[in-house]
């Protein structure tokens, strides 16, 4: 009995260093991009993509910030950042709150064809955005939103309602329906029911809806390289251009520190949240 | 009047939506495959041309790169994200009881952008002065790490890349459904004297399916979409070595003026997914209702 307890008590320690190791591996990105950052340009030449940089220099982190050439311009990626705030802000509001209606009515108020109707929404959350890029950029320019930022929300909430709604749709559906019920006997009608009985217990799932539509929004490239124009790109388009600018030498310190500041916002929600993070990911993921 | 709009309220909230499917998801759709048939390039023009789009993808070397890469890029992806994800999740799931540290640090590059990864992987792998240069340092003055440059290898740097960022997500994906898994089925086996590899290779695994095919989706979804990895990690390159169809579809459509190629590549995009996608669906759904 006591031999068989060490022998596991060894394989206790060797799976706990495996999966350490793995962790090392798994932040060593992370590490190389901070260290790379604080480097001066010399440093990194001469030295080791692993070593810890000499002095913190953040020379690279104001450039990358304010003055590094992005394609045209050389504003640095501040000016981006805020297009994607303005951006992500309103489309994750008004997604959320179309999703939220709709996976109301499609648990709680269901209608002749809302089940088909959901199957068919369903099926939106897989086609590959490619199929729709060209129709798409001649409606945006129909509309005369091309190469705008409404334009973009607009695009976002559109593809973006069908994972909203089935986050709600999946939470709402464990409701029993004997509340509507009770509540329409007494006389709360469609809009009061949701206010008063389901907006109170939704506040996890709201979360949820948040994180996912704000993680896929910042971090969408293809939208926003495709509909947007010279002023009004999103950060992850303009650090593709800042680290594809080649003007002068190479500058990886500046290319890290761009990174990292476009990879921050994501990472703070996902260290706060973390939780409803991976929620949102599995139940966009199994649930049907 | 008023009872009437009430009883028609549940159908009015969900018109805008079901108007945007139906014309940005299902018309798009039909659009892109009537571009499809035509000759257009810079432009839409409706002068049908048949298959003849087909027959020049078809024929042309830099879609069949594309599609060999994307097999060779799906395939590798998926199991190697698959083996890690799951070996991580089963040593977590019996060995660790406070695990969210590890967990944390597994699932943190989900969160980061296609972009950010190529360029933190585009520094660590380039030859003059990342990983080449470390190892050089270290006295193996010989020893050569290109994958970047190298036309035959820079799809393997995407899947390196790839695998970094979507393996803690299986992971995650398979450590719930192992946490999921009935304690009296794994209780029952070890009284039966099972041994801890038979008892996940016949007892736990097999509970496993549905966790695993929907991982096997996930990722095969992540696959044919990639796009933003390829185009932050190798632009496509050497040449158009590592080009996926979603590249291939980038390029001719919105850069080289051929609308009417681009739409064809989609709509061979589109079926492909399908393929995966819709037995999947349909077996859930079905699955649901039984």
């Amino acid at each position: 009995m006591k031999s068989l307890s060490t022998s596991q008590r060894h394989y206790k320690v060797l799976f706990i260093t495996i999966l350490v190791l793995f962790a090392l591996v798994y932040l060593a990105p992370l590490y190389v991009m901070l260290t790379t950052s604080f480097k001066g340009i010399e440093e990194i030449r001469s030295g080791n993509i692993l070593a810890l940089p000499e002095t913190l220099n953040v020379s690279a982190w104001t450039k990358a910030w304010s003055s590094a050439c992005t394609g045209g311009d050389c504003y640095g990626l501040a000016p981006y950042f805020w297009n994607s705030i303005r951006i992500v802000l309103p489309a994750v509001f008004i997604s959320t709150v179309i999703g939220a209606l709709n996976g109301y009515v499609l648990s709680q108020w269901r209608f002749k064809g809302s089940n088909f109707l959901f199957g068919a929404l369903l099926f939106g959350c897989f086609i590959p955005f490619q199929v729709i890029l060209l129709p798409m950029a001649m409606l945006l320019a129909w509309l005369g939103l091309a190469n705008t930022v409404p334009g973009l929300v607009l695009v976002h909430v559109i593809y973006g309602v069908a994972f909203t709604t089935l986050f709600f749709r999946n939470y709402y559906v464990g409701i029993p329906t004997e509340l509507v019920r009770a509540a329409r006997l007494d006389g709360a009608g469609f809009f009061a029911i949701f206010r008063h009985v389901f907006l109170p217990l939704s506040t996890p799932i709201i979360v949820v809806s948040v994180i996912w539509q704000f993680t896929q929004i910042w971090n969408d490239f293809l939208f926003g390289v495709v509909y947007s124009g010279p002023g009004t790109q999103p950060i992850t388009v303009a650090l593709n251009n800042l680290v594809n600018t080649t003007m002068g030498g190479k500058e990886y310190n500046v290319d890290m520190a761009a990174a990292v500041i476009a990879a921050l916002p994501t990472l703070v929600v996902y260290l706060v949240a973390g939780k409803y993070f991976v929620r949102g990911l599995t139940a966009g993921a199994v649930k049907g | 009047m008023f009872d009437y709009l009430e009883k028609q309220l549940p159908k009015l909230i969900m018109a805008p939506t079901a108007i945007a499917m139906l014309v940005c998801m299902y018309g798009f759709i039909g659009w892109t495959a009537v571009l499809s048939f035509t000759k257009s390039r810079m432009l839409p023009q409706w002068d049908f041309v048949g298959w003849q789009q087909y027959e020049r993808l078809f024929a042309n070397p830099r879609w069949h790169v594309a599609l060999d890469n994307l097999l060779v890029f799906t395939l590798l992806f998926i199991i190697i994200a698959l083996l890690l994800g799951l070996m991580l999740a089963i040593l977590l799931d019996r060995n660790i009881r406070n695990d969210g540290a590890l967990r944390t640090i597994y699932l943190y590059p989900m969160a980061v952008s296609f972009i950010v990864t190529g360029t933190a992987w585009k520094w660590i792998l380039n030859p003059g002065l990342g990983i080449e240069k470390m190892v050089r340092d270290l006295g193996f003055t010989d020893f050569e790490f290109r994958w970047l440059v190298d036309p035959d290898m820079a799809i393997y740097t995407i899947v390196i890349a790839a695998v970094w960022q979507s393996s803690g997500f299986v992971m995650a994906m398979f450590l719930a459904g192992l946490r999921g898994v009935d304690d009296s089925l794994i209780k029952a086996a070890q009284i039966d004297g099972a041994s801890t590899f038979r008892t996940y290779w016949h007892v736990i695994l097999p509970v496993m399916r549905p966790v695993f095919f929907g991982a096997v989706v996930i990722l095969s979804h992540i696959a044919i979409k990639s796009f933003d990895l390829v185009q932050s990690l190798t632009g496509g390159g050497p040449g158009y070595s590592s080009d996926l169809p979603a590249t291939f579809m980038y390029t001719h459509a919105f850069s080289r003026a051929q609308m009417g190629l681009g739409a064809a590549s989609a709509m061979v995009m589109l079926a492909g997914v399908m393929a995966i996608i819709v037995p999947y669906l349909y077996s859930e759904l079905r699955g649901k209702k039984s």
